[in-house]
């Protein structure tokens, strides 16, 4: 039963990918087309107000600055709405401003597209906080990540000195992507019993008498763009596993299609834009095959149970439940935590906290791999950024300077490549580090012994990956994290993104070079191999060590 | 590069090349190679504890951190000597180029045309010297005035000695070389230390050798590599603190040192120095190591027909008749026209007719007047008894014969136009005044040309012929040839049009060329091979020298830059691949301690922790060695398609490197626990 709706799902999304990913296709390729029609009058109207009427592409550096700019425009404003909620509008809860340095790791987790929560939205922001900044963030941050698998996409598969026009792109991410996929998600919701309302929250007394406080609020909204746009951030503490926002096994497979559909399609879309279609499908393939491996770890190892409690006699036949919901049990909760870490998205469905050790391994690794389906947009260019690496290495064995899609791979492209491969595994394991050597980290853990290792490691897994889900055990509210997981979120985002984009904007500057017989392919299963086995190597090669000294050693001592 | 010179290795190259990987310990000689240096620290650190393990906590340690220390240096010493066996390769060609090089005397022509004699390294670009039989050309020059032949076997290996005269193609001579007949006059074009010898000296001797783009490319992701390793390492040490794991500095010294690609950052520079060294011996002098690289990459190659593709020489094809005669008539006249007759036509009609089964007896022309062939009359033959034979172009036998009274056949001319239209040229035979038919003279393509063009289609490499013929006989050779393009009654000029044509299509293109007008085509081209008895100007526009000036050569050459790149590739997956095994090796060893269970991990059965970290360890640093001839010779190459290619060598080198540490590490591991418990 399990392993069936699982297929479902998956299938499901195989349907979505060709349709959404030539729509994309459509979106971003500037040419006319029919969508022009529905949406180019509100387009215009945006130019007009501001002031875009003139939109040349740009070179990458002017792309870049631009986005970087935008992005920090937003984190100026959303910042000082969070510090001063209290005196703005639609705040019946009468929630308090945010105290500053929670206020910096929620600004950078939201327009890091992490999400990493440090706050419960229930106690912690007004419905203004909630719309104007966590929504709109949503948005915007999941469409920086967009346009910048776009414009990398633009680098390697066209040739001149451009890579589009960033404001263009921005407005054409919203307008004709997320918020009509986002209005209609919403509906969805709503007609499947998610709240959306700007009401106080419920005040009611329960059977046994007591008063009990219901929160409420403008639910449905944010949790459409919470999957859709790869954020994660929940609108209460519990996120995905609350009955408000996650009620039926129905919204939870809606949820994980959302959150899932994008980062998928762009490899459709690659494929359109690299005139190979074929080129797309092994990305997918590649995303798709270490996307099964790490969904069999953790659906085995969540059905297996928990060893120790086997061990005390207990029946464990319905597998590991702790910290699970029953409406959704093993299947839908292990595919859940698979695709919302494959998708960096972070919202969750159960309590990763929770997960069996070698369970666990599968929501770690998938963070520290960024590669597998990854958030929206960039999960897409770091799999990319490993096929150039791919390609450089093998490549070399056919006696060709390696080159992709026709582009030679050179010093100034593995320089900047390295740059983006070097700073994930530095600022994981980097802070890791420092945490384990001050009692500000060491402190918060709350299951010492091999458990604490997995709960740091977790902490800044997923801050770098801009995931946001977290081991919730851990203490994490305190000045010493929301900083250092605030500074990891803000290096994970945009070193890589600038990096990457540089490549582009070189390699969109070289001429091509005709493919022959003695080109390397790198559009059929072969190259699709090789790029797992380069995922998995330099993943593998850089993480092994904290892995076994945490859920492996975890797993090992409980067994 | 004396043939005396090829042998591969001997005791003094070995001799010196151990002294010099002691030489290379200088850490500021290591620093070049990052991934080196980084072991060499790690092994002054365990060093360190061995003389004072009161600072780090290591006493009573001292037996495994000699072991440790003992092995890393060999892990450097083993790297060192690689590099410098393929430099000391490099270093004895140029020891025998350096005795060419000697300071000669020259005969300087002074203004006043008196002759001066001055030392050879005093000439400067410009002057004019005189160089008698027996002499040795001073520098590089230019002959302007007279002929001589030279003996340039100190620069080629060739010892037969080559024609050399004012004005033309061939009037470009070498400093080094002897005048061995005749004297001529030269313009001196070098100045002394720019003289083509001495570009040599230094290109073999690698003293100038510059990283290629790829070389760096690769060494930025080694850097990486080793850089994340380093991360990992350190980082690891609180994290395992904190669950009770101290960790030994040497251990973690060996694990970094297993992790970081060493296998390939030690073999890097040899296997570039080797590649260089593998165009050198093959007797074609590139200018820097980018140029073979780049002949890795060509798509195209522009070849030039006569004497690359053809022989160049029209050979007798077939006996033509014409008229009443018969097949054999034109044989037998053919062969007696031609029984003096040694130019290479003359030769092949008598081996054409030989293959035929024909027979003559070449005693019987004896005695006889032999008319040699002459700009004029534009035939040749012979005179017996009263009776001529003759052979020569149609028109000037059909002039001979009718002076003499004679008839022409009817089908002569159609049968003539024939051959001409298939891009032959026609000779016609008569005896007396009677013609009897025509020989079919070829231009022959090159034994086994055709199975190098299809070994050159399967890389991918497209081959255009260039041909000032027409293009009727030019599409007859393309075809017998088997290239895939061709032009047709081509001007030097077309030649840069088409390498213009083809790179704008971003493809990289290669040609070869001697004259002075193939020099700015050279010069354009991605790879230039220049013919070492072409012009001076060829020379310097082309990125390689072939000093046998074989055209053919450019094959091999970029059979050699795909090899070169080959090996680098297929050595980093290897060093890469290694490290699962090593991983299996070293985790649990380092954790067992305190985590038994780790134990699950040791898949390999390993003896104990130490034997284990030693065993890695020990794998490690001998692969070096045992890689070192394959980095010198390179990995095999045989033609195929990239997709072949590759399979071929991710299974060879991949997967064979994800498997043979599981066999050697385990291995090591039972010799070392015998040895330790004996």
């Amino acid at each position: 039963m399990g392993v069936l709706q699982i297929a479902v799902v998956i299938l499901l999304l195989l349907l979505i990918v060709k349709p959404l990913g030539t729509y994309m296709y459509h979106v971003f390729s500037n040419q006319p087309n029919k969508t022009d029609k529905v949406f180019g009058g509100f387009e215009k109207l945006i130019y007009k107000i501001s002031g875009l009427t003139e939109r040349k592409a740009m070179t990458w550096k002017k792309y870049t600055i631009s986005l970087i700019l935008t992005n920090v425009v937003l984190v100026a404003v959303g910042y000082l709405i969070l510090r001063l909620q209290n005196y703005l509008p639609f705040n019946p809860n009468g929630i308090d401003n945010m105290e500053p340095t929670t206020a910096f790791n929620t600004i950078i987790s939201f327009m890091t597209n992490t999400n990493l929560q440090h706050y419960s939205g229930e106690t912690g922001l007004s419905y203004f906080g909630q719309m104007a900044v966590i929504i709109m963030m949503m948005f915007t941050s999941a469409v920086t990540g967009i346009v910048v698998a776009i414009a990398f996409i633009r680098g390697i598969t066209s040739k001149g000195k451009t890579l589009g026009n960033f404001f263009e792109d921005f407005v054409k991410g919203h307008t004709r992507l997320l918020l009509p996929m986002a209005v209609v998600v919403t509906l969805v919701l709503v007609g499947l019993k998610v709240p959306q309302t700007l009401d106080a929250n419920i005040t009611v007394t329960t059977v046994e008498g007591v008063k009990q406080t219901i929160a409420t609020g403008p639910v449905a909204s944010l949790v459409s763009i919470k999957h859709l746009g790869t954020n994660g951030g929940g609108f209460f503490g519990v996120n995905s596993s609350h009955p408000f926002e996650n009620p039926t096994p129905l919204t939870n497979v809606i949820e994980m299609l959302s959150m899932w559909c994008i980062p998928a399609s762009l490899t459709y879309t690659y494929g359109k834009f690299a005139r190979n279609r074929k080129q797309g499908w092994v990305i997918f393939g590649a995303m798709s095959v270490l996307f099964l491996l790490f969904l069999s770890l953790a659906y085995v190892s969540e059905s297996n149970g928990n060893p120790a409690l086997t061990k005390l006699g207990l029946n464990t036949e319905q597998g590991s439940m702790e910290g699970k919901e029953m409406r959704f049990g093993i299947a839908q909760s292990a595919l859940f935590t698979t695709v919302t870490t494959a998708a960096t998205t972070g919202t969750v469905n159960n309590m990763h906290d929770t997960l069996t050790p070698l369970g666990g391994i599968t929501p770690l690794a998938q963070m520290m791999l960024n590669v597998v389906f990854g958030g929206d947009g960039v999960g897409l260019v770091n799999m990319l950024m490993y096929a150039i690496i791919g390609v450089f290495i093998c490549g070399l064995m056919v006696g060709r300077t390696p080159e992709f899609l026709g582009r030679k791979i050179e010093p100034k492209e593995m320089k900047l490549i390295t740059v983006a491969l070097l700073a994930h595994p530095l600022i994981i394991l980097g802070p890791t580090a420092i945490a384990f050597l001050t009692d500000l980290g060491k402190g918060a853990i709350s299951n010492p012994g091999f458990h604490g290792i997995s709960q740091i490691l977790y902490e800044y897994t997923s801050s770098a990956a801009n995931n946001g889900s977290g081991f919730e055990g851990l203490a994490d509210g305190t000045t010493f994290w929301n900083v250092t997981t605030g500074l990891v979120m803000l290096f994970g985002r945009y070193i890589s993104i600038v990096a990457l984009l540089a490549v582009a904007g070189s390699l969109v500057k070289k001429q091509p070079v005709p493919e022959t017989i003695g080109t390397f392919r790198t559009d059929n299963t072969l190259f699709t191999g090789i790029l797992i086995g380069v995922v998995l190597i330099i993943g593998a090669l850089t993480f092994l060590p904290v892995i076994a000294l945490g859920p492996i050693a975890e797993y090992l001592s409980i067994r | 590069m004396n043939q005396s010179n090829k042998g591969s290795l001997n005791a003094t190259l070995i001799k010196t090349a151990i002294v010099d990987s002691f030489r290379k310990l200088n850490p500021l000689v290591m620093m070049k190679n990052p991934v080196m240096f980084v072991v060499e620290v790690g092994t002054i650190l365990v060093f360190l504890m061995m003389i004072l393990p009161s600072y780090f906590n290591a006493e009573g340690r001292f037996g495994y951190n000699l072991a440790v220390f003992c092995i890393l240096f060999f892990t450097i010493l083993f790297a060192n000597f690689a590099e410098a066996l393929a430099e000391g390769r490099g270093k004895a060609q140029a020891d025998s180029l350096k005795q060419a090089k000697k300071d000669t005397e020259a005969k300087k022509l002074q203004k006043n045309g008196t002759i001066k004699v001055v030392s050879s390294e005093t000439l400067r670009k410009g002057d004019i010297v005189l160089v008698e039989i027996g002499d040795l050309i001073p520098g590089d020059g230019e002959i302007i005035e007279g002929l001589a032949s030279i003996d340039e076997s100190a620069i080629t290996g060739e010892s037969a000695p080559v024609i050399k005269e004012a004005g033309g193609d061939f009037s470009s001579v070498t400093g080094g070389t002897k005048v061995v007949s005749d004297s001529i006059k030269v313009r001196i074009t070098a100045d002394p230390g720019e003289s083509f010898l001495d570009k040599m000296i230094s290109l073999v001797e690698g003293a100038k050798r510059q990283k290629t783009p790829n070389e760096i490319a690769l060494n930025i992701l080694l850097v990486t590599l080793t850089i994340i390793f380093l991360l990992v390492v350190v980082t690891l040490v609180p994290i395992a603190k904190y669950v009770g794991v101290n960790l030994e500095i040497s251990t973690l010294v060996a694990l970094l040192v297993c992790l970081i690609p060493t296998t390939i950052g030690a073999l890097l520079s040899a296997i570039g120095i080797a590649g260089m060294d593998r165009v050198t011996r093959f007797n074609v002098l590139a200018m820097s190591g980018k140029a073979v690289e780049a002949a890795g990459d060509i798509n195209t190659i522009i070849l030039d027909k006569t004497g690359t593709i053809t022989f160049g020489n029209r050979l007798a094809a077939q006996f033509v008749p014409a008229g009443d005669a018969s097949e054999n008539d034109v044989r037998e006249m053919a062969v007696i026209t031609s029984l003096y007759d040694e130019t290479p036509e003359g030769r092949s009609v008598l081996e054409l007719a030989k293959k035929q089964g024909g027979q003559w007896d070449a005693t019987h022309y004896e005695g006889c007047e032999i008319i040699p062939f002459t700009a004029e009359e534009r035939m040749s033959g012979l005179d017996l008894n009263g009776v001529s034979w003759r052979k020569g172009a149609v028109d000037s036998i059909r002039q001979y014969v009718t002076k003499l009274g004679g008839k022409v056949p009817h089908d002569l001319q159609e049968k003539s136009d024939e051959i001409s239209k298939k891009g032959g040229t026609p000779l016609a035979v008569a005896i007396d005044d009677r013609i009897v038919g025509l020989i079919y003279l070829k231009d022959t393509v090159k034994p086994g040309m055709r199975e190098r063009f299809d070994e050159l289609r399967k890389m991918g490499i497209k081959t255009i012929m260039c041909t000032g013929d027409n293009p009727l006989t030019a599409a007859t050779i393309a075809k017998e040839a088997g290239v895939d393009e061709f032009i047709a009654e081509s001007k030097p000029e077309d030649k840069i049009r088409v390498i213009r044509e083809e790179q704008e299509k971003g493809k990289l293109v290669a040609m070869t060329g001697d004259g002075t007008n193939d020099a700015p085509a050279l010069a354009q081209a991605d790879v230039g091979l220049a013919m070492n008895s072409g012009t001076i100007a060829a020379k310097e526009a082309a990125n390689m020298v072939d000093l046998d000036s074989d055209p053919t050569k450019i094959i091999e050459v970029v059979a050699i830059g795909k090899q070169l790149l080959m090996t680098r590739g297929s050595l980093t997956t290897f060093s890469i691949a290694n490290d699962i095994a090593k991983y299996f090796a070293i985790i649990p060893a380092m954790f067992m301690v305190a985590i038994p269970q780790m134990q699950v991990l040791n898949i390999m059965g390993l003896h104990s922790p130490t034997t284990a970290i030693l065993s890695a360890l020990i794998f490690n640093a001998i692969i070096i060695p045992l890689l070192i001839p394959l980095a010198m010779k390179g990995v095999k190459y045989v033609p195929m398609s990239a997709n072949k290619l590759l399979s071929r060598n991710i299974l060879i080198y991949g997967l064979g490197g994800v498997i043979v540490p599981f066999v050697g590490i385990k291995i090591i591991d039972l010799l070392v626990t015998l040895f330790t418990v004996s």
